[in-house]
């Protein structure tokens, strides 16, 4: 069972080393997620965001506009997500046993 | 941990260094839109600073601080501030959580999403904190220990 | 072209590795409280992959500059990822959370963290 969980892990290493072969390399400015139009010829959001996210929002700081603003209903799942993880905590440990 | 094991430099430096942790995480929250920060790593902070009382001056008397009863109601708390700015905005004729239908006067469109985020920024700290502070204590209570 | 790939490649390399480290806590270890470090260890991997996907050279943090100005995107790096594993981060505290409540449950139910054990005491 050991043997066979580590030649996974040695297969899947090789797996992730292979593909890292494709992605963009470190801070390569012309990486698909940093250019204005992605390869399938759609605008991509990150240039959006840094060019109308100060005009939309009055504020500087781009990632709370993205969190608060632009992506605001996925801040209100992490945060409902968050408090089932408190609530979960509660019902498992402060239930008498 | 027994009160008799208490170190009292451990005691005094928690309590001295608290109100500074707290007021930092104040600060993180509050200037979220013009630098690094914002709701979840104020929150974070402050209940980083309630949990370092919690460990070194002991549960009873770091409980005048934040009680053990209020970590789930506080976090509800946090989660309805911000669905309810969201639910606001539903009412008031836009989309959910679309700001500039807020009912606050003297503001343009874009001053408007800024006191928007700060709203959901407090919401956001808010239930953080409590949900962290409550696992903690949670946690602790399962156990049996102090 | 060789030493550029390398150069431009091998904090991917670094990641997997920490990748792996986490996968094996999770996949070898007898231990449940051991399994849950891995997990966590997986997770800073993952996060540390965004966050190296995110950087662009010759670019600073997505706060705009006044003397830069918001008019070119090659200024900033890329905002999205580094949203994301906010809140990643925090939901991975809570989740952590969850994680020691139930091992909690389970070593009261069995007296036990250790897998085969508690498979044996499970039957």
């Amino acid at each position: 069972m050991r043997k066979i969980s580590l030649l996974a892990l040695v297969l899947f290493g090789a797996l992730l080393l292979y593909a890292s072969s494709g992605l963009p390399g470190h801070g390569d400015p012309e990486g698909p997620s940093h250019r204005e139009r992605s390869p399938a010829g759609s605008p991509v959001a990150a240039a959006h965001y840094i060019r109308h996210a100060e005009g939309d929002a009055a504020s500087p700081n781009i990632v709370t506009v993205v969190l608060a603003d632009y992506r605001g209903f996925d801040t209100l799942g992490e945060t409902i997500v968050v408090l089932t993880a408190g609530l979960v905590c509660y019902l498992i440990l402060r239930r008498s046993p | 941990m027994t009160s008799s094991s208490r170190n009292p430099i451990l005691i005094t430096a928690s309590r001295l260094l608290a109100p500074f942790i707290q007021l930092f995480a104040l600060y993180v929250i509050f200037h979220g839109h013009f630098g690094p920060g914002g709701g979840f790593q104020g929150g974070a902070m402050l209940a980083a600073s309630i949990l370092m009382l919690r460990l070194s001056v002991g549960a009873e008397r770091s409980e005048l601080k934040f009680r053990k009863s209020w970590g789930t109601p506080v976090g509800a708390l946090g989660a309805l501030i911000f669905a309810g700015t969201g639910l606001l905005t539903l009412l008031l004729g836009g989309r959910f959580l679309e700001y500039h239908f807020l009912p606050l006067p003297d503001l343009s469109r874009a001053e408007l999403h800024s006191a928007g985020i700060l709203l959901i920024e407090v919401g956001v700290s808010l239930a953080v904190m409590a949900v962290l502070v409550a696992i903690y204590d949670d946690i602790m209570e399962g156990t049996g220990g102090d | 072209m060789e030493i550029e790939f390398i150069a431009g490649h091998n904090l991917y390399w670094i990641i997997s590795l920490l990748l792996l480290v986490g996968l094996y806590g999770m996949l070898a270890k007898r231990n449940l409280v051991k399994k849950l470090v891995g997990m966590n260890i997986f997770q800073t991997s993952i996060i540390l992959f965004y966050i190296a996907i995110a950087s662009k050279r010759n670019a600073t943090v997505p706060v705009i500059d006044a003397a830069l100005g918001s008019a070119d995107p090659a200024h900033y790096i890329n905002p999205l990822p580094h949203t994301l594993m906010l809140t990643a981060i925090v939901v991975s505290v809570a989740t952590t959370g969850v994680g020691f409540a139930l091992l909690i449950s389970i070593f009261r139910r069995y007296r036990t963290l250790d897998e085969e054990t508690l498979l044996k005491r499970m039957r």
